[in-house]
């Protein structure tokens, strides 16, 4: 804990806790809406087509300047998605190989430029490695500077249009109908996952930035149902995520921060898919099962008033292999148990058979017929993905 | 042969002629299938698999390594699509979470290892094949590459299985609906062709990494597809396509001092880029000039139209000239006097000093167009019926 302390304590730490949490909080907000756009892999390919804009503005600055870097991932990631929206529109090629020829042959692009810039040497040079994992320790003070002027543009964005993001997001095609500029909307919105991916890359890398963009988004989905608050908690875990992934890369020698921050995201999104209220797994089996024990017991009942309504005997004595034919398999004896305890049956012999029989009470006669079909309402249904 | 096999340029070339070769043998129907991107998948997660055989065996090649890494591709495609299924979240975004989590892992672990396992974190993104020759068996009394040995037998492997389920490769790509009426098994055909990528990923590793091995797959059959209808054509345009590149790029490569898979990898992107904009019949310039025609033909059957309408009518004289067709139909004047030319070139039209008049052929088509004759031709007609 000392240990943890004295970390905390010095400058260069606090700025990469800073500088990372703030990169996750941008990327976390932006790739909400990625997601929910299905572009998710669109971040990928546009984080890997960043590596040779990385490099251009590397070689155009002469040094690590992450104005000029950032700039130029920017443009080769905006070339990308203009060259992707060409291949799709101009040939039969599917989105899918549009993606993967972008982002194979941007990359190749940057690898080259990359190896070019290291067989020219010079120190600073070295550095620019880093952005393919990520490097936290590498933020600088006067960096926090610009990624939260960064940071800042992209939440004024997302304020000043929120309606309209929210409307593109979940119909465009209503949004097209209702006489808004839904292909300058959705242009904004990639241009703005871009801003996220430059963002992040001294954090992720251009590797795994995808992560970044993904997990939280796919985190804050099982926890809430509102864009807003899907946005607001998709960026608060990759704050998170960021500056605990940043810590203990830090904290570990030869650990690039990429891959410990991705680890730590993919933790939040596991414990997400289990525990999440309505939406988890473990919630959704619970849930699944109480409805299981629910409608069994109503189709139970269900079937005996139909046998009593076929005989014309409302307190007909149907045995147990009656009410399975009737029912199509054998009634589990808890649910007529639970239809007992409930006083909606009661067990009644019937001589000279000796197999246990029921009986409707005056309670189970009037009991509502649960349904056309013998079901219950099994409660609110579980919310649909997106809109 | 021994001269062959001790080349350096010749070994290096011939590895990346056999990645390009299976990758392509196997990319066009992932292609085609629109199962570009799970490439995207299976190279970044083989890293996982690769290091943890590693920690198992402490072995990097050898069919067992071989098969056992290529396992976590294939389980990575199996992940996203039971993580799609439990509609937590949607494929793309189920793609994004699991294979940056297998791929962080896989990073991490080699980083933790690094002094012990022979491979650095940064050749996962570049590979060495500049280095393949290093590592070398012994076969019939010859040193051979192992990553020649390796990649020539999955190519082996992969052209075997193609030709063998060529038939059901093409029916379940072109329509798996059918494929799974008539009995053919499409799932398990999807992940066998998965099943080969995963291993040849992971025998390419070595050489071009995990990412550039993308390019392979995926660029050259892409491109093929835009310069042949032909399935066969399509594989074997492919597999030139990427013998070129490799030939290509090695020779930059090495002229620029940059990495040779990248630059091979960039080749196949310079292909595409070409068959782009130069395709015979669907490239850029061949869509523009069949536009252009299009427009062309349309501008002339509205021109017909026009004098047909006013044939023989008062205002004739007014409305059959050029003038006309700038003053009252509003085009411009190039676009009515390639009209008009183009019409008189296909001898639809004549001049009569300043009006143009239908001829023969040009009347014809327009009766076409309206379904009835003109007036005037209608009662020469109904005078040599003797009416």
């Amino acid at each position: 804990m000392t240990a943890l302390a004295e970390l905390l304590a010095t400058h260069t730490v606090r700025v990469v806790l800073l500088g990372a949490a703030l990169l996750g909080a941008i990327s976390g907000m932006l790739g909400a809406f990625a997601v929910l756009r299905r572009q998710s892999l669109l971040g990928d390919a546009l984080a890997h087509a960043a590596l040779p804009g990385v490099c251009l503005g590397f070689m155009l600055a002469g040094a690590r300047d992450l104005g000029s870097i950032m700039a130029g991932a920017f443009f080769t990631g905006a070339l990308a998605a203009l060259v992707m929206m060409l291949i799709t529109r101009a040939t039969r090629l599917k989105a899918d190989a549009a993606l993967g020829i972008v982002l194979s042959v941007f990359f190749a692009v940057g690898v080259v430029l990359l190896t070019h810039l290291q067989a020219q040497g010079g120190a600073a040079s070295a550095g620019l490695a880093g952005f393919l994992f990520g490097q936290a320790a590498a933020i600088l003070a006067r960096d926090l500077w610009i990624l939260g002027g960064v940071g800042l543009v992209a939440l004024l964005l997302v304020l000043a249009f929120w309606k309209e993001f929210k409307l593109v997001s979940f119909d465009a095609g209503f949004a097209r109908a209702q006489g808004f500029p839904v292909t300058a909307l959705e242009v904004a919105l990639t241009v703005m996952v871009a801003l996220a991916i430059v963002a992040g890359l001294q954090l992720a890398g251009v590797v795994l930035m995808v992560a970044l963009l993904v997990a939280p988004a796919a985190a804050a989905r099982q926890w809430t149902r509102s864009l807003g608050g899907m946005v607001a908690v998709s960026a608060g875990i990759g704050a998170a995520s960021g500056a605990v992934g940043a810590l203990i890369s830090a904290s570990a020698r030869g650990l690039a921060t990429g891959p410990v921050v991705v680890l730590v995201a993919t933790g939040v999104v596991l414990v997400s898919f289990l525990v999440a209220p309505e939406r988890g797994l473990v919630p959704q089996a619970l849930a699944a099962r109480r409805a299981r024990s629910r409608i069994s017991a109503a189709r139970v009942l269900a079937a005996m008033q139909d046998l009593a309504a076929a005989h014309d005997d409302a307190a007909y004595k149907a045995e147990r292999g009656m009410i399975g034919v009737a029912l199509g398999a054998a009634p589990p004896a808890d649910r007529l148990a639970s239809l007992e305890r409930e006083g909606l049956i009661r067990p009644v012999q019937h001589p000279p058979e000796t197999t246990p029989h029921w009986e409707l009470t005056r309670a189970g006669r009037a009991a509502e017929r649960p349904g056309p079909e013998g079901r219950i309402d099994p409660g609110p249904a579980t919310p649909e993905e997106g809109g | 042969m021994a001269a062959f096999l001790s080349s350096i340029p010749a070994m290096i070339l011939t590895t990346g002629i056999l990645v390009g070769l299976s990758a392509a043998l196997l990319g066009s129907f992932l292609v085609l299938r629109g199962n570009a991107m799970l490439t995207d998948a299976i190279s970044h997660s083989i890293v996982f698999g690769i290091i943890l055989v590693w920690l198992l065996t402490r072995q990097l090649a050898g069919p067992v390594q071989l098969l056992g890494a290529a396992a976590t591709g294939v389980l990575t495609v199996f992940l996203s699509e039971a993580l799609a299924r439990s509609r937590l979240v949607r494929m793309d975004t189920a793609i994004g979470l699991v294979f940056p989590a297998l791929f962080s892992a896989g990073v991490l672990l080699i980083s933790i290892h690094a002094r012990d396992v022979h491979i650095h974190a940064e050749s996962v993104l570049l590979g060495e094949i500049g280095f393949v020759w290093m590592n070398t068996v012994t076969l019939l009394g010859l040193p051979v590459p192992v990553a020649v040995v390796t990649l020539g037998a999955v190519f082996l492997v992969n052209l075997v299985f193609v030709l063998a389920f060529w038939k059901e490769l093409k029916l379940a790509s072109f329509d798996p609906g059918l494929a799974a009426a008539l009995g053919l098994a499409p799932v398990a055909l999807h992940y066998a062709l998965l099943t080969l990528t995963s291993v040849t990923a992971v025998a390419a590793f070595d050489a071009v990494g995990a990412i550039l091995f993308i390019a392979f797959v995926i660029v050259p059959p892409a491109t093929a597809y835009l310069l042949t209808e032909r399935l066969w054509l399509m594989v074997v345009l492919a597999m030139l396509l990427s013998v070129a590149a490799c030939i290509a790029g090695y020779v930059l490569a090495v002229l620029w001092n940059v990495s040779i898979g990248g630059m091979m990898a960039s080749m196949t992107g310079l292909w595409f880029a070409l068959a782009l904009v130069l395709a015979p019949r669907r490239g850029l310039v061949a869509q523009a000039l069949r536009g252009r025609g299009e427009r062309l033909d349309h501008d002339c059957r509205a021109l017909v139209a026009h004098l047909f309408t006013h044939h023989d009518r008062p205002e004739m004289d007014e409305e059959n000239t050029l003038r006309a067709l700038t003053d009252h139909l509003g085009w411009a004047e190039p676009r009515a006097r390639a009209a008009v030319l183009r019409a008189l070139d296909r001898a639809l039209i004549e001049r009569r000093g300043a009006q143009l008049a239908l001829r023969p052929k040009g009347m014809a088509e327009a009766e076409a167009i309206f379904g009835r004759m003109a007036p005037s031709r209608l009662a020469a007609a109904d005078e040599n019926r003797g009416l």
